[in-house]
């Protein structure tokens, strides 16, 4: 800490101003963590409101007693939601939209980023800040053409891409394929080039440089963009809403609204169980890879 | 430079013709192996980022069944509804108020935990992260049975203070400071994360050389944080803004516009004129107001760029 480390220097000459200011620091300290407390209740308020509800029964719930505690903590509630088979459907159709969808943000992203950040090109660093400008194009601004765009190709060539949990295959990687470029830009370009050099010295093609210098070396960053696919896939609410309506086309965060809510009947204690277990793998991802989690969102506006 | 081991190579072996041939045949070949690992993005991009946007240009220039050219009738359409207007109002107070707080909140929470002995800051770093983990349309469901009207844990929580039961959602008032509201708790961390990243990389040094100039503790935070923060203010803000005022998951669940579309943004009426209503041309001049916000971001951005460019 700085103001320690000047206190220690002071302290022989000026012992009263050392105690006072060593108290001053403890109590700073206490504040810090009385505030942070504060905030950290606030932070975790909703997903514990989320798991309190989901222990209780309908019947608890509609007896409004106290809302955060327990009487009779039950499992029904997530029973019900498990061997349900439309929730198993969401859940299915989430996982796999998911899946494929960082592959193929993968895919695209690592030769794209290799490619930008060590063989220059005509036009590369246009394009490298192209890349960074469309992931600012937001999706709310794009739904409405895209929608129209897929109709188009539906009525064209017959090939049924609204209402098809597919087509968010093909719209999702617009979200992921940007930013995970961007990051992996930055992990390419920060590795020392005689690395490379020795590579093509010993006779390996670009394609031996990038599978084995490239994407070893640059295993972190290539663990916090495909998490950061993971998370932006799993949480799109949009797309979804727009382009599927069927319940079997459905994945987890548009099937829970639109299922669960029926009319003016909110099954809560359902409701936050869906909820709690919709926002499971990316709290179970995040906390077992917390720092890799931190390393990509920090990575993407430092080095913009 | 990829380049130089290159041409060592090629002075190493500047006898031999034919393996000359095939390094030129090499060098002739990065060009194209580079476009190539391009291609898929370029496609990506250019299919369905630039082609949309521009095609909702298009768009908003259509009647309502897609088949007559308009000009700008939609806009003029739209200039004389008085929703129209309360979309304009409401966007820039959310993402506006928005914004700022979590910025303000972001930068003080920042400081607390950069403030405390270095292990514990893991621990409450990773608690205070947990909204943004979150997919927002899960925990904007927690805040709507938190807020719900005859059932609100926050009702029954204030009623032992004698305050009494608040209309969240209901109240057009109180509804917009709801979306708010979740919208802070679910930003603000992404704020923390970044400050907190960037007070790391302040040089202790600086705070040393305010403190020996007998510097108090706001003396250091104006003349030495915030000067050295100011990049990383200045682009989280940015990127915030824009994701703030296209935001779409957070309205939608909590109010879906409502009451009386009092709490509709861009986004949400651009959804509610052109998915809901069917009016696809409407819809897409309504989310073409976005625009004006990302060309602001994009001038900034790119003339932070070249500055860049030119000091190195």
């Amino acid at each position: 800490m700085a103001s320690t480390a000047v206190i220690d220097k002071a302290a022989p000459t000026r012992p009263v101003k050392y105690g006072s200011m060593s108290r001053d620091r403890a109590w700073a300290l206490r504040w810090s963590y009385f505030f942070l407390m504060l905030f950290a209740i606030f932070s975790l308020l909703p997903p514990i409101y989320m798991l309190i509800t989901s222990l209780k029964s309908s019947a608890e719930i509609s007896a409004a007693t106290n809302p955060w505690w327990v009487l009779h903590p039950t499992l029904e509630n997530y029973i019900g939601l498990l061997t349900s088979n439309q929730f198993l459907t969401f859940f299915r159709n989430s996982a796999l939209v998911s899946i494929f969808v960082v592959t193929i943000t993968m895919l695209i992203s690592v030769p794209a980023a290799f490619a930008l950040a060590r063989m220059r090109f005509w036009g590369s660093a246009t394009l490298a800040t192209g890349v960074f400008l469309t992931y600012l194009i937001p999706d709310t601004l794009l739904f409405l053409p895209l929608f129209k765009m897929f109709a188009a190709v539906g009525d064209l060539t017959g090939i049924q891409l609204i209402n098809r949990w597919y087509v968010l295959l093909i719209v999702y990687p617009t979200l992921t394929v940007p930013f995970c470029t961007w990051i992996m830009i930055g992990y390419f370009a920060s590795i020392p080039k005689e690395l490379d050099e020795a590579a093509i010295i010993d006779g390996a093609s670009w394609f031996q440089t990038l599978t084995r210098i490239f994407i070893p070396v640059a295993l972190p960053g290539l663990i916090a963009a495909t998490i950061f696919a993971f998370t932006v896939s799993w949480a799109q609410f949009l797309y979804p809403m727009v382009f599927t309506t069927s319940t079997d086309q459905l994945v987890l965060p548009v099937g829970i609204i639109t299922t669960l809510i029926k009319g003016d009947v909110f099954n809560w204690g359902q409701i936050m169980t869906g909820a709690l277990l919709g926002a499971a793998p990316p709290l179970i991802i995040y906390a077992f890879l917390m720092d890799y989690y931190i390393a990509g969102l920090t990575a993407g506006a430092t080095k913009g | 430079m990829a380049d130089v081991a290159f041409q060592q190579n090629r002075a190493a072996s500047a006898g031999n013709v034919r393996k000359r041939s095939s390094l030129r045949s090499a060098l002739k070949r990065k060009s194209t192996a580079a476009f190539l690992m391009t291609l898929p993005l370029i496609l990506l991009i250019s299919l369905l980022v630039i082609y949309p946007a521009f095609y909702s240009l298009h768009l908003a220039t259509l009647n309502k069944s897609m088949q007559r050219f308009v000009g700008l009738a939609n806009f003029q359409f739209l200039f004389k509804r008085e929703t129209f207007w309360l979309v304009v109002e409401q966007s820039c107070i959310f993402a506006i108020t928005a914004v700022i707080f979590k910025a303000l909140i972001g930068f003080i929470v920042a400081h607390f935990v950069h403030n405390i002995p270095a292990k514990g800051q893991r621990k409450w770093r990773g608690m205070l992260l947990v909204p943004w983990v979150i997919p927002p349309a899960m925990s904007t469901l927690a805040w709507l049975w938190l807020f719900d009207p005859s059932y609100s844990a926050f009702n029954y929580t204030l009623s032992f203070f004698g305050i009494g039961p608040i209309p969240w959602t209901g109240d057009a008032g109180w509804a917009r400071f709801s979306v708010i509201l979740v919208n802070i708790w679910y930003g603000a961390p992404f704020f923390m994360i970044m400050y907190l990243a960037s007070l790391k990389s302040v040089p202790e040094q600086l705070y040393e050389a305010a403190a020996i100039d007998g510097a108090n503790w706001w003396q250091r935070i104006w003349y030495v944080t915030l000067p050295m923060m100011r990049n990383i203010i200045a682009i989280t803000t940015l990127f915030s803004l824009i994701v703030t005022f296209a935001n779409f998951d957070i309205v939608r669940v909590l109010t879906s516009g409502g009451p009386l579309d009092r709490t509709h943004i861009f986004a949400t009426w651009a959804f509610r004129v052109g998915i809901e209503g069917g009016d696809i041309p409407l819809g897409a001049s309504v989310s073409l107001f976005m625009f004006p916000i990302l060309a602001i971001a994009a001038i900034f951005i790119l003339r932070d760029i070249n500055k860049r460019g030119n000091e190195s």
